[in-house]
């Protein structure tokens, strides 16, 4: 079966403030705060806010699981998620299982364990759902990547977290502080097979520059679900980039606010599903101060009969956020029939003085256009075809910036598309 | 040495009550070594010849003939029409986000010569075309098109033509766009691979511009899907002067 919005729809849009409001005119754009219980969405709708989309203006937050009750499927944050699979999870039974890890801590780097009654906790952005307070409450404590004030790292943090086969669910909480003006890149390698819930949050120090990269290369049968909060400090920049290509379940919720001023955060994310896999990302980019930017791109293919993806990309721009700028892009290639995509872009503006706001969402088969393109050079059509989606994929990959986890993660790609006829002594150097 | 023969052509688009003629019988040979420049107002069907000719699944032959070297192109696919030695320089080139120029470059050359061109001649070449070309080496490791303005993109099509060394290129407006600079480096590279005399060349244009650096030997005018004049340099001087006007009256009138 395949879904109207999983083949040959497409749909783009573009908002300019400019075209939304006068010149300097303060309009509040409208809406709702009441969170969509409906499940009254048109495939591929999306709105300006004038319609609820499931992103109540005032998420609700709390670190007691119990004020979330127990979803049942129909609340806006689960309908996607097949709650079968994730109830392992949200069932919420304590236990020591831990993942095990590997890590690689360059000089200015300090890895700590602060327990649950430690100040940090309770400063962290609260847990949005009732897994994500599980998570927070199991966890009992967290593990701390502490990069100094002024550091500039030599090569990226790594925490390798592998799975180890337990049927127990493991509960984990990460904290990275980067002090400010600081420079890190830190790396999240997911493997092998577990029942991981994760929290990770990241304080981004004034004038800090932080990558984040999250890499979910889970074993078949894994199921991930984690809350990833960034609190980006005055005039710092913040970077993650989610690859999600293994794992039964994978359900990841990124949310990003600004401390300060000036801040800016870029969220790219790529998934490729194959069947069987569900794997679900939602973003949440929050304007409260003046001239922050955010921009956004998701990138998602899928082949394979029941392989299913889930994006939804939530901004909002409250009052005060004057001189916002903000983009955000998702992208699903849909190889085979039988697949499903599912693509909520929302954005919520509540001044019209800012600098920018827009989104495009498409989901569809292979651009004609590109694949003549590289025909009428004489490539065959299977290998264009390849050629475009391993672009289609190296196009976010290659925000990673770090050259041998990008290499391995198209290599993990390729090896999913099929080797390339001819490409082996790739890439070619023309300097 | 080789021929591009078209005969009696006519090319649709759209299906069923939509579809609509462009082509209405096109005939030209071009052999290599010879330079055609096709000339003609908008909408007179030059770009859709040569699309046709490239294989653009939009298009629809629903009749004629276009052969190369005796063998008949319609009836190969697209990649096999540009193998066979059919380049298309587009007028549009389009983006291919994640794909390197060079990745991109090596793999058509690797499909067009049938094996992986030598590692160090290829990159002295590929090197020495983009010198000519006056386009920085930081350019191979861009993405096709991408983010790319549109002489850079133009320079990209005539260097993708450069390395590609085919037998008939079809060049689509290439003119359109660009600067004196840019027109003079393009044009340029055009005759580089003409003086090297294996290339037959199918210049589209609109305007005589780029007729001062690339010198036709045949000029055709194209008006209302095909050909409705032809003849030496001397016919760019005359539509230069007088434009299309007159082909376009006579055009409409033998249409009512």
């Amino acid at each position: 079966m395949t879904d109207q919005n999983t083949t040959g729809l497409t749909t783009e849009s573009a908002v300019l403030a400019g075209e939304l409001f006068g010149e300097g005119v303060g309009t509040q754009a409208g809406p709702p705060t009441t969170p969509a219980d409906s499940t009254a969405v048109a495939p591929g709708a999306h709105s300006h806010g004038g319609t609820p989309t499931g992103s109540p203006a005032e998420r609700f937050t709390s670190t007691d699981p119990d004020a979330f009750g127990v979803p049942t499927g129909r609340e806006e944050t689960w309908r996607f998620t097949p709650m079968k699979r994730i109830r392992p999870l949200l069932d919420g039974a304590a236990s020591d299982a831990k993942l095990s890890w590997t890590t690689d801590l360059p000089e200015g780097v300090e890895l700590a364990r602060v327990d649950a009654g430690d100040p940090l906790l309770k400063g962290l952005p609260e847990p949005v759902d009732r897994l994500a307070a599980l998570t927070r409450q199991n966890a009992g404590g967290a593990d701390v990547v502490r990069v100094a004030q002024e550091a500039q790292l030599d090569r990226p943090v790594t925490l390798g977290l592998a799975g180890t086969g337990s049927e127990d669910v493991v509960w984990g909480q990460l904290v990275v502080e980067v002090g400010a003006f600081a420079k890190a890149t830190v790396v999240l390698d997911h493997s092998g097979l577990a029942k991981y819930s994760g929290g990770v949050t990241v304080l981004v120090g004034d004038g800090a520059q932080v990558t984040l990269v999250t890499v979910q290369e889970w074993a078949p049968g894994a199921v991930h679900g984690g809350q990833y909060d960034a609190v980006v400090g005055r005039d710092a920049t913040f970077k993650q980039v989610v690859v999600t290509l293994g794992g039964d379940l994978v359900r990841l919720v990124s949310n990003v606010q600004y401390a300060g001023p000036g801040g800016s955060a870029e969220l790219f994310g790529v998934y490729f599903s194959d069947e069987t896999q569900h794997q679900e990302h939602r973003l949440w980019v929050d304007h409260a101060v003046p001239n922050c930017s955010s921009n956004v791109l998701y990138k998602g293919a899928l082949q394979g009969e029941g392989a299913r993806t889930v994006w939804i990309g939530d901004v909002r721009i409250r009052p005060a956020a004057t001189g916002t700028e903000t983009y955000e892009l998702n992208r699903n290639l849909v190889l085979t029939d039988g697949a499903r995509a599912d693509s909520v872009p929302n954005l919520e503006i509540e001044t019209g003085e800012i600098v920018g706001a827009g989104h495009a969402s498409a989901t569809g088969r292979f651009d004609d256009e590109q694949l003549f393109y590289l025909c009428s050079r004489g490539i065959d059509a299977e290998t264009a075809r390849r050629l475009v989606v391993r672009g289609f994929f190296a196009d976010v990959v290659q925000h990673i910036g770090v050259d041998e986890l990008q290499d391995r993660l198209m290599a993990t790609i390729d090896a999913r598309l099929g080797a390339l006829p001819g490409l082996d002594e790739q890439p070619v150097e023309v300097a | 040495m080789s021929v591009l023969e078209i005969r009696d052509l006519h090319v649709s688009v759209g299906e069923g009550d939509d579809a609509k003629e462009i082509l209405r019988g096109v005939d030209l040979t071009v052999r290599s070594g010879e330079t055609h420049a096709i000339m003609g107002p908008n909408g007179s069907g030059k770009s859709t010849l040569a699309y046709s000719i490239a294989g653009h699944p939009k298009y629809t032959i629903t009749g004629g003939t276009v052969t190369l070297d005796g063998e008949d192109v319609l009836e190969m696919s697209v990649d096999e029409r540009a193998r066979a030695g059919l380049f298309l320089a587009m007028q549009y080139p389009v983006e291919v986000p994640g794909v390197s120029v060079s990745n991109f470059l090596r793999t058509a050359a690797t499909a067009i010569k049938g094996e992986a061109p030598k590692l160090r001649t290829w990159v002295k070449d590929v090197k020495s075309e983009m010198e000519l070309l006056e386009m920085n080496p930081a350019f191979a490791e861009r993405n096709v098109n991408e983010g790319f303005s549109g002489g850079e993109k133009k320079r990209h099509e005539i260097l993708q033509m450069r390395l590609l060394k085919p037998g008939i290129a079809i060049l689509d407006e290439t003119d359109s766009g660009l600067d004196v600079d840019a027109l003079r480096i393009v044009s340029e590279g055009v005759n580089r691979s003409r003086e090297e005399g294996q290339v037959g060349v199918l210049l589209i244009t609109h305007y005589t511009r780029i007729l001062r650096y690339i010198k036709p030997d045949f000029v055709h005018v194209f008006v209302n899907g095909k050909v409705v004049e032809e003849g030496g340099p001397e016919l760019a001087e005359k539509l230069e002067n007088e434009g299309y006007a007159s082909y376009v009256k006579t055009a409409e009138v033998a249409q009512a």
